[in-house]
């Protein structure tokens, strides 16, 4: 949290921010699943003007070794920012930063995966911001969780993350760029929606209880929209519109969904069929 | 999914595809693949360019300083290229410092840029001697599908041409577009089966035995070569590569800057 004093109003008179947003009120946030050829799942998140890129792959051997679990995967998070993200070009390469917010990723997101499920190996996560306006490790966990679920790693559950804060002593959601720096604090928060579990947390600044209570209230609440939002990326890449379906395939849906009697013959095998369909999706 | 390792299958199905002048994407050996290109991507960096090359994609971005030249060059800017193979973009990427592959990419770009003589650097100075604007390109692969070389030389090179001098965020006077005289632009071939084929993709560069970039300016001059790995080129295959890559740098500066 920056501190610093600014003649910025971040809060007009008619409770508006910077930016013309309600304190309740999340920057636009699009969502995009399976966008990288090569990693085995990928996702896009460009909120506000945040573009952050994240890549999985695995499970694959684990490097380095002496890290491997027999038990389990391990969840190994690269969080790396362009250089040409931030205002003042970033060095390349890890810096404290970015080693510390890779460490509370990984930890977050192996909470979800059902990492027994593949012992000894590694999932490598790897997120990239490529424009960075305050909210990363936000949009990273974000995207991650989409990158997780496009790769086909088993997982509870998606996480979703938002950050909360105050601003000229009002609590604030989903906090940009100069109500980072001049605001008077920042709470992120990664959220497991399915069960309410929190698995990131971070806070820095001046709060009260009341006022970190409004805030994880405020943020929790974003955090299933946001749920949403990645739960229908993930069917815009998976869902196949009845448009698409190719005529002789939706012949084949409709003969197996048709009651037995109405079927020539209205043989065993057909009915085993049918109700095996339907077993499948409950 | 391929982590370099290619099976002995593939590795004859792509020869046998050569030989018949046809490829796996259905291309000819010497055709490109598709070229698209996003400038002004990332809104912090003075230029930027995001550029997709069948399924290559490479972000480029320029950021820009005051500091002091270097002492042989008083009056001139400083160019730096750098290039990043980041762990996302490929299973045969690792973090950590850059490697070889990354430092001959950058440089090979970066020597493209500077023997074309795509920026006036003398533009560059502020004050001879004290103050000059200090720029980095940075470049970051995003999706490896092969020819990186290609994808980024063009990522850079609409990266500069799109970029603004931040002089009025310095207290240096109103902001101005980078200066740029030349537009290199390279063309990369792998030799495969005894074959020049042009930008070639993550497979195919895992069956080549040598690759030739060229890079080439819009007065229909030549301003850097590179050779990579064992094979070799005869004479006729490299007056041949020089053609293909005169006609493609035409073709991208038309699509690209209407020159």
């Amino acid at each position: 949290m920056g501190g610093a004093t600014t003649d910025l109003k971040l809060i007009d008179e008619n409770g508006r921010r910077i930016d013309g947003r309600r304190p309740d009120e999340l920057r636009p946030l699009k969502i995009e699943a399976g966008v990288l050829k090569r990693a085995d799942g990928s996702a896009y998140v460009h909120w506000g003007e945040n573009k952050v890129l994240a890549a999985v792959y695995g499970p694959r051997e684990c490097h380095p070794r002496h890290l491997q679990n027999p038990t389990r995967a391990i969840v190994q998070c690269n969080y790396n920012m362009a250089s040409f993200s931030v205002s003042d070009r970033k060095r390349p390469g890890p810096d404290r930063r970015s080693q510390e917010i890779s460490k509370i990723i990984s930890e977050a997101l192996e909470h979800v995966v059902l990492t027994h499920l593949f012992p000894r190996t590694s999932i490598d996560v790897y997120i990239e911001v490529l424009q960075a306006n305050a909210g990363t490790r936000c949009a990273g966990l974000t995207a991650a969780s989409v990158a997780l679920a496009d790769a086909g790693v088993p997982m509870k559950d998606l996480i979703a993350s938002c950050a909360s804060g105050k601003v000229a002593d009002t609590i604030v959601l989903d906090l940009r760029n100069e109500e980072d720096n001049f605001g008077s604090a920042d709470v992120p928060l990664g959220l497991v929606p399915r069960t309410g579990e929190i698995v990131l947390l971070q806070m820095d600044g001046d709060l009260s209880v009341d006022e970190f209570k409004t805030a994880l209230t405020m943020s929790t609440d974003a955090c299933y929209k946001i749920y949403e939002m990645q739960k229908d990326a993930l069917k815009r890449k998976y869902c196949v519109a009845p448009a698409e379906i190719p005529a002789a395939m939706a012949e084949a849906i409709q003969t197996s969904a048709a009651p037995a009697e109405q079927v020539n013959g209205g043989d065993d095998i057909k009915d085993d069929t049918s109700d095996n369909q339907q077993g499948g999706m409950q | 999914m391929s982590d370099g390792a290619l099976s002995f299958i593939m590795r004859d199905h792509i020869h046998k595809l050569i030989e018949k002048n046809q490829r796996f994407d259905g291309r000819t050996r010497e055709e490109f693949r598709k070229l698209t290109v996003e400038t002004g991507f990332v809104n912090k960096a003075e230029g930027s360019a995001m550029v997709y090359l069948g399924d290559t994609r490479v972000l480029a971005g320029v950021k820009s300083i005051v500091g002091e030249p270097f002492p042989d060059t008083p009056d001139r800017g400083v160019l730096t290229t750098n290039a990043e193979l980041i762990p996302l973009a490929s299973e045969t990427f690792e973090s950590g410092p850059p490697k070889q592959p990354s430092i001959e990419l950058a440089r090979v770009v970066d020597r493209g840029i500077r023997e074309g003589q795509a920026v006036d650097f003398v533009k560059l100075c502020l004050k001879p001697g004290e103050e000059v604007w200090i720029n980095f390109v940075d470049i970051h692969a995003l999706d490896y599908d092969g020819n990186l070389f290609d994808a980024a030389n063009i990522a850079a090179v609409a990266a500069l041409k799109t970029a603004i001098i931040p002089a009025s965020r310095f207290d240096k006077g109103e902001d101005y577009p980078f200066p740029m005289k030349h537009v290199p632009i390279s063309a990369t071939f792998a030799k495969i089966a005894g074959h020049l084929v042009a930008d070639p993709s993550f497979d195919e560069e895992n069956v080549a035995s040598a690759r030739l970039t060229v890079v080439t300016i819009e007065t229909g001059k030549l301003c850097a070569m590179q050779k990579g790995l064992g094979g070799s080129f005869t004479r006729a295959e490299v007056e041949k590569a020089i053609e293909l890559s005169l006609a493609f740098g035409k073709k991208v500066r038309a699509q690209l800057f209407q020159m």
